[in-house]
């Protein structure tokens, strides 16, 4: 037990500089014996995250040995049911860590019926390692692994070409594959591309540099790893918080709880809340280690604001300067994933931030051929194929373009019989044909001079909503009551579209008018959707199928004008 | 100045490390967990990870409670100062505990030793917690399992769903992507979630010595009664049977997981601190189930008794 104090200040220091370390979370995709599972064993294993009885393990359960040379693969591979089949068929997840940062593998199997499983690997990586073998070259699969990589966001792709020992670790080879990769990847978006010849088997420049390779100048591959620069691949300038949980543990306390989507927040701050359009400000972020001064993301945080505004899961806090697109309609592309083809004619779920909301395909505009990149015709879409899509939702969503933001540029799609998760979606941009009122608003909210209270005060009363379910016959006689008692009044009918109607409805109260909305139970979205929209105190919702009249429908109307302190200035 | 230059040391002023980003992880899907299920619970071992998991569950819901219970399933077997421990942590961070026992079982006199660690572990873990799951209607049950554990738990979802019989299909899991995690059951199923499914145990350890998390203290090296078996150290808690030849001796040693008593062995150590665990741990590179002998019995052990419904 006398343990020398240098060594004991040997490991405090360690463990400070561990907690400092960066997180990298990376992708490997190659083709069926391109050597992937050989390099990631390679990797856990001299970066030493190989643990000795793991090896063991392995020892014993060992089928096909290769003599004398130890077997990589068998260090990555998972379950029972695969090491019989021999194949690689899910997304599997390691971990290994150096002294500068610590990586999450998701290793991804290459076959042509599992773009849904590199789909999802890269969904959250920084980082795409495509994995050639330098005797094939470029095949169709490397070519759909580069396109699924850029489709899903990933700025940092690696191109290792594998097996260099196998072709006399030859420049003219890996030229030549370089330059036929590069010319494909031209047409992608890929920020940062990274070409790197290796033996993954022997550890030619995976963790040093290669002697066998003199005329490669470039990092080893762990090096290359460790140093990448990945920190401004975030969005840092739009705000976006979408709100997981109210937090209201005492009467003192009323918090919203999420995670930073992008951008920063910082006390004081303005922010609007979707989709009310309320504005207000940071009072505080809290955190159990205390208050912080700004939250970033991925920062898990609470946010505190100036006023008790009305905001629930699923809302979005946004900077009343930059929001995002509010929108029922969106351009997207879509990655497949169900069994069942898309069906135009159902109904599924979106998942998009914290919200889920009914949708329905309205048309694919195209399919993208994962080897080619041609756009074709489609009808209908199936397991494994990506297509560009529009979509009709019942609600807003509040979205951003993928590109931009890959929180609120994403979201997945759920068969609501079976409860699968049928599609990763990425937002491209929303119709421009599908005008959506609250984006009016939004943008009116900012221009808008005159406050609320000086239009009631002209007007004699506070402006209200009255939705009410029933024709419009009955609407002009529950106006011609209200009219008659002194307010102002309009009435909008029911319109076709039933956005125009909402526009029309939301724009007339915002004039101050005691606005009534003639909508049957087919404008059942648009009476949330103004619902959510509305300050509950200037929404009523009728029912005139409960009144025997309209004159007691009018009646019911006044009298709930009345109970919120709303009558006419001189009555 | 180079614009460049200045946009990055922006940029890199606002990075998390990476047990931060672990953290905003796992409070991120503890939220999701609670704002879409009607029912979860913790399921809480008294481990190491568990003590991570509540820490997160603290944070997730702070200033708030913890709005979920902890159950542990106890199978009598536990270690003394495990239960203490226990006891006194819900009580401080004012959890509420839900303690259930297979009595059945134990009535009947199940035990390692004549059953066998894996029939024990059948009737005494994996029933005991799918009955204690049916009693309670939980729909979601969050665990501390971690996916660099053992290799069949590399595969495993975040959100890992269960057939009515609480059973693991490994070809019938939902991909999750981004961050987001699709919660809906079918009628019968229910669900465990894994919100420290990224992080290693080193992690772990080094967040415990950052966050100064309180753990049982059969982790730290002291000098324990033990019963010497070949390589391996077992723990004198109650009359466990010796073989020929074998007596009880004081041994500096701890535990590197805690399981039930008879089947969880020590190694001998001087490791009285977390620095000096973490430095151990360091060298020794052995895995943490090491010493468990359950996951010894049978190749891919750990992946059979998923399936039947065990963590
Ligand atoms: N000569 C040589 N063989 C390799 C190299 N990398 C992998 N292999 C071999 O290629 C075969 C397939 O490798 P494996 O890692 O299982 O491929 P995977 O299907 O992509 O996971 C195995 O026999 C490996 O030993 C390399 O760099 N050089």
């Amino acid at each position: 037990m006398s343990q020398p104090t240098e060594i004991l200040s040997g490991i405090d220091q360690f463990l400070r500089r561990e907690e400092e370390k960066e997180l990298l979370r990376f992708l490997t995709c190659g083709s069926v014996d391109d050597g992937k599972s050989t390099l990631i064993g390679r990797l856990l294993y001299d970066s030493k995250g190989v643990y000795e009885d793991q090896l063991s393990a392995i020892t014993k359960a060992t089928v096909n040995e290769t003599a004398g040379a130890m077997d990589f693969a068998l260090l990555t591979d998972g379950l029972r049911a695969e090491r019989e089949q021999g194949i690689t068929i899910d997304v599997a997840y390691r971990y290994f860590s150096t002294p500068k940062r610590k990586f999450i593998i998701a290793d991804t199997p290459g076959h042509e019926q599992y773009t849904r499983n590199m789909a999802t690997g890269a969904s959250t990586a920084n980082l795409a390692i495509v994995l050639i073998d330098a005797r094939n070259g470029v095949l169709s699969q490397s070519r759909r692994h580069a396109f699924i990589a850029s489709l899903l966001g990933i700025h940092h792709v690696v191109v290792a070409v594998n097996k260099m020992d196998l072709v006399d670790y030859s420049e003219e080879v890996f030229d030549r594959i370089c330059s036929e990769f590069s010319s494909f990847a031209a047409q992608l978006q890929i920020p940062d591309l990274y070409f790197i010849p290796v033996s993954a088997l022997l550890g030619d420049n995976i963790v040093t540099k290669s002697e066998n390779m003199p005329w490669f100048d470039g990092a080893s591959l762990l090096h290359h790893l460790e140093t990448v620069h990945i920190a401004s691949d975030r969005n840092f300038s739009e705000m976006r918080f979408p709100v997981q949980l109210v937090l209201r543990p005492n009467q003192e306390f009323r918090g919203y709880a999420g995670q930073m989507a992008s951008g920063v927040l910082k006390p004081g701050d303005p922010v609007m809340v979707l989709p009310s359009g309320r504005t207000s400000r940071v009072k505080s972020i809290a955190t159990y280690d205390g208050e912080v001064a700004r939250a970033f993301p991925p920062m898990s945080v609470t946010v505190c604001l100036d006023d008790e505004v009305d905001v629930s899961r699923g809302n979005m806090l946004v900077p009343p300067s930059h929001p995002p697109h509010v929108t029922r309609c969106i351009d997207a592309r879509l990655v497949w994933m169900g069994n069942q083809p898309l069906d135009l004619r159902r109904q599924y779920i979106i998942k998009h931030t914290t919200q889920s909301v009914k949708a329905q395909v309205r048309f694919i505009r195209y399919r993208v051929n994962v080897n080619t990149l041609e756009r074709q015709p489609a009808s209908e879409l199936s397991l494994n194929e990506i297509g560009t899509v529009v979509i009709d939702t019942h609600s807003p969503l509040f979205v951003d373009q993928y590109r931009r933001n890959r929180i609120t540029g994403s979201f997945v799609m759920v068969d609501p019989v079976s409860n699968a998760t049928v599609a990763a979606g990425m937002v491209t941009g929303r119709d421009p044909r599908a005008a959506d009122p609250a984006v009016a608003e939004v943008q009116a909210a900012e221009l808008n001079r005159i406050p609320a209270a000086d239009r009631q005060r002209r007007i004699g009363h506070a402006a209200v909503l009255v939705w009410l379910n029933g024709g419009a016959h009955l609407a002009y006689a529950v106006e011609s009551e209200l009219f008659q008692r002194g307010y102002l009044t309009h009435v909008i009918a029911a319109q076709t579209d039933g956005s125009v109607m909402l526009e029309l409805a939301l724009n007339m109260t915002a004039a101050g008018l005691v606005t009534i909305c003639a909508a049957d139970f087919l404008y059942e979205v648009e009476r949330e959707r103004a619902q959510a929209l509305m300050d509950p105190s200037q929404f009523v919702d009728l029912d005139a199928s409960l009144f025997a009249s309209p004159e007691e429908a009018a009646r019911a109307v006044t009298e709930k004008l009345a109970g919120r302190g709303i009558t006419p200035a001189d009555h | 100045m180079d614009g460049k230059a200045t946009d990055n040391r922006m940029t890199e002023s606002l990075t998390l490390t990476h047990l931060r980003m672990l953290e905003a992880e796992s409070i991120h899907i503890l939220r999701e967990v609670v704002a879409e299920f009607q029912r979860p619970v913790m399921l809480y071992s008294i481990g190491k990870d568990s003590s991570v998991m509540v820490r997160l569950a603290q944070k997730a819901f702070y200033p708030g409670r913890i709005p979920f219970p902890l159950l542990h399933v106890d199978t009598t077997y536990k270690f003394r100062e495990m239960i203490e421990f226990r006891d006194r942590f819900c009580a401080e961070i004012g959890a509420k505990l839900i303690v259930h026992t297979n009595r059945a079982a134990i009535e009947a006199g199940a035990n390692p030793w004549d059953l066998g660690t894996q029939k024990c572990c059948g009737f005494l873990k994996t029933r005991a917690l799918l009955d204690a799951l049916a009693e309670g209607e939980f729909d979601a049950a969050i665990g501390g399992a971690r996916r660099d554990e053992e290799k069949s738990r590399a595969k495993e979802r975040v959100y890992s769903f269960r057939d009515p019989h609480g059973q693991w299909d490994p070809k019938n899991q939902r991909p999750e992507i981004w961050n987001l995690y699709n919660s809906r059951l079918n009628p019968g199923e229910s669900i465990r979630v894994f919100p420290l499914s990224n992080w290693t145990e080193l992690d772990v350890w080094q967040y415990i010595h950052l966050e100064n998390i309180p753990i049982v203290p059969l982790y730290f090296a002291k000098e324990r009664e033990m019963v010497v078996r070949r390589s391996s150290l077992i723990p004198v808690e109650r009359d466990i049977p010796l073989l020929p030849g074998e007596r009880k001796e004081l041994v500096m040693c701890r535990m590197r997981s805690l399981g039930c008593s008879p089947c969880t062995g020590a190694i001998r150590s001087d490791a009285d601190t977390l620095p000096k665990i973490i430095e151990e741990m360091m060298l020794f590179r052995r895995s943490e189930r090491e010493n468990r002998v359950i996951d010894f019995d049978q190749e891919g052990s750990m992946e059979i008794k998923k399936r039947e419904g065990y963590f």
